[in-house]
């Protein structure tokens, strides 16, 4: 059966759910208990669970995702709350240091099933470090599985898979989506590998994940009106990444446009555009594209309308793909 | 609630003015209250034990460096001088503690069971973790410095919520102390009231830089701040490590939340096999703490007490060179890994992508075999 909820509604729903099912699991972080979290994503459930089990931390990452680790070792399943996407580099050694190779170094005797919940992007007219869109560093780290979220049955069963994940989990939370409704069924059931084709079409593939998956979608409908039609996949998971999803619709289209917030340099789109190249390059039809973020830090909250990639500039890289007439060179 | 529970406890630290002790340098017994009451049990036979732990893992460190020197392992990090501050701690605490240390502990490693191959697996460049932590209840060593401590407070947080008795320990030395991972593993630890030992072993020097850059008072006034009670012990007398342990793991196992030991030690030999302490230090620094040798003040205390000294010390000696064969002989069982074991244990679960490079890997290997073997490659 299924509701109507937002996104931040369905993460509360999926820890809700998860720390009743199951006694190992705990939620950790700053603020997460009597506040609720700046975002509201764990209001209520340290009323419903206790202290022990949704725990206010210190104001310190590393702490949060070393003692994560600790707790793990004793057969815990925590989840770690990173406030906001900037705060996560204090924690950064324990993450790429400790919980991504805990399970190598030892040869499979410790398990690091850890989540650590990150919320991600720009798009809420914040301070500098609330914006960012940190994904490549986790997804080029070997030891760590990252996945985003885009709507909020993807964003409670995503997060549900995770937590019952074996392994340690970055789950990339788009914040400027957190209030955005949608159909929630809990008895839906997620992978933490596959991409999704959530609309198919015939000209171009639009890959994108988190934040952009709207906008994707969004820039899908305006191309209609041009006769254009775009196939958007959300790619969901950045590490693995499911390359043969995205192969299989170059395949159809010929053309391939990514889109996300990040500085598009050794970027999730290089590496995307990469196994597209390697897959099927025989199939491309035009030079790949893609709308990034440009290579600057984030800028002052008046400037992100001009950072983050949009439907304009989406469509803009579409034409470039489809010979049409575009911002760099005239048909 | 605006302010913090408690005023600072004056009583939070003792061994300030001289670290405590029940050994002096020349052997006799030095009364200590604080750590009296915790060696009623410790007769001829326990001595003679300590002594033989000590004889060991010195014997053994000597066995790796020479095992360096040979080529047959890559790098070691000796820990002569600081065999009273392991075995004192490893002997106090109970089997079902668990230990996160740094990678100096091997001391501490061989009173936890593990063996020679796995304790030198690592060294060899074989693998990156010798033993099953789980099995020996100590985590392998960790080459971040400071990272394990909040494992270790982790550990025991959960221990607390499991409501079990078993504490955690985490051992590191005096340049940790520098490290944020330490100091928020202190507030975490604090705040929680965690079950949890601190041990630090201050050996003067991390790598080549004195205790003081690293901190501008004694080490065990930092926990104090953070509201943790501090023993500062002779970190060179096995006794009193041994009582000073056993003191502040009663402390946490009854629920009174964290301690903090700082076990005033010397690193006698280099900071690895790498390293090339003349550049750092002098003989006569050297020639003071060689007069506090661990194995040298317990043997003298052996003697005041008329004990039989010279079965203790063949004994140990014996017990040492079996171990020291031992653990040459686990050199020559140590195999190469398997290739192919680079891919294993990435993740618990699937990753299509690492199983695509293990294929690309498995067919470069079979491309590359010499004729005629590719069956055997295959």
């Amino acid at each position: 059966m299924s509701t109507t909820m937002t996104m931040a509604a369905a993460l509360n729903a999926a820890l809700g759910d998860a720390l009743e099912d199951d006694p190992d699991v705990l939620l950790i972080g700053e603020d997460i208990g009597e506040l609720g979290g700046v975002f509201r994503i764990t209001d209520g459930l340290k009323d419903r669970f206790g202290a022990q089990r949704v725990i206010d931390s210190p104001l310190a990452e590393s702490g949060i995702v070393g003692t994560s680790v600790g707790m793990a070792y004793r057969g815990m399943r925590p989840v770690a709350e990173i406030q906001f996407d900037g705060f996560v580099f204090p924690g950064f050694d324990q993450i790429v240091a400790q919980v991504a190779r805990l399970h190598y170094r030892t040869r499979g005797a410790v398990r690091m099933p850890l989540t650590i919940r990150i919320p991600f992007g720009g798009g809420i007219g914040s301070p500098e470090h609330h914006s960012e869109s940190p994904e490549a560093y986790f997804a080029h780290t070997p030891g760590l599985r990252v996945v985003t979220i885009a709507d909020p049955q993807d964003a409670y069963s995503t997060m549900r898979a995770a937590i019952a994940s074996e392994d340690p989990v970055i789950v990339l939370e788009p914040k400027r989506r957190y209030w955005t409704k949608g159909e929630v069924d809990t008895s839906v059931t997620a992978d933490l590998t596959s991409a999704r084709v959530l609309r198919e079409g015939t000209d171009a593939t639009l890959v994108a994940y988190g934040p952009l998956v709207v906008t994707a979608l969004e820039a899908a409908v305006a191309a209609e009106d041009d006769g254009i039609s775009l196939e958007v996949i959300d790619l969901r998971t950045l590490s693995p990444l499911d390359r043969d999803t995205v192969a299989a619709s170059v395949r159809r289209t010929g053309r391939l446009v990514v889109a996300h917030e990040a500085p598009g340099s050794v970027s999730l789109s290089t590496e995307v555009i990469t196994a597209a190249v390697e897959d099927c390059f025989e199939h491309l039809e035009a030079p790949p594209e893609r709308v990034t973020g440009y290579d600057t830090p984030y800028p002052p909250s008046g400037l992100e309308d001009h950072y983050l990639p949009g439907i304009d500039r989406i469509l803009d890289a579409v034409d470039r793909t489809l010979g049409r007439r575009n911002s760099r060179e005239a048909a | 609630m605006l302010t913090t529970t408690s005023a600072p406890d004056h009583d939070l630290v003792a061994g300030l003015e001289q670290p405590l002790h029940v050994l002096t340098e020349d052997g006799s017994r030095h009364h200590e209250p604080l750590l009296e009451p915790f060696l009623d049990d410790v007769d001829e036979a326990t001595l003679s034990s300590l002594y033989t732990d000590m004889s060991v893992i010195r014997g053994l460190d000597e066995e790796a460096v020479a095992l360096q020197r040979q080529g047959e392992l890559g790098l070691w990090p000796p820990l002569q001088g600081q065999e009273a501050a392991q075995i004192g701690l490893a002997r106090a605490v109970a089997e079902t503690d668990f230990l996160f240390t740094s990678y100096r502990e091997n001391g501490v490693a061989w009173c936890r069971g593990v063996g020679g191959e796995e304790m030198l697996s690592v060294w060899r460049g074989n693998t990156l973790s010798g033993w099953d932590p789980f099995a020996h209840h100590m985590a392998t060593p960790q080459i971040i410095i400071g990272a394990q401590a909040h494992h270790a407070v982790g550990y025991a947080m959960a221990t607390q919520a499991r409501g079990e008795d078993d504490i955690a320990v985490t051992c590191f030395g005096d340049g940790a102390l520098s490290q944020g991972d330490v100091n928020e593993a202190m507030v975490f630890a604090a705040s929680f009231q965690a079950p949890v030992l601190f041990f630090c072993q201050n050996n003067q020097y991390a790598i080549s830089e004195p205790v003081d850059v690293q901190a501008s008072v004694p080490i065990a006034l930092r926990p104090t701040g953070f509201g943790i009670p501090s023993l500062r012990v002779d970190g060179n007398d096995v006794l009193a490590v041994l009582a000073a342990t056993r003191r502040a793991a009663r402390h946490i196992r009854s629920g009174k939340g964290p301690m903090f030991i700082e076990a005033v030690t010397y690193r006698m030999g280099p900071h690895t096999t790498s390293d090339d302490p003349t550049r750092y230090r002098d003989e006569e620094e050297l020639e003071t703490w060689r007069r506090r040798c661990p194995l040298g003040r317990l043997q003298r205390y052996l003697e005041q007490l008329d004990a039989h000294v010279e079965d203790i010390r063949t004994a140990a000696e014996e017990r040492t060179k079996s171990e020291r064969t031992a653990l040459r002989g686990a050199i020559t069982t140590l195999a190469a890994p398997d290739p192919e074991t680079i891919f294993d244990n990435v993740l618990a679960t699937e990753h299509p992508g690492l199983d695509r490079q293990r294929e690309q890997f498995r067919a470069l290997n079979a491309s590359l075999a010499p004729a005629g073997t590719e069956g055997e490659a295959a």
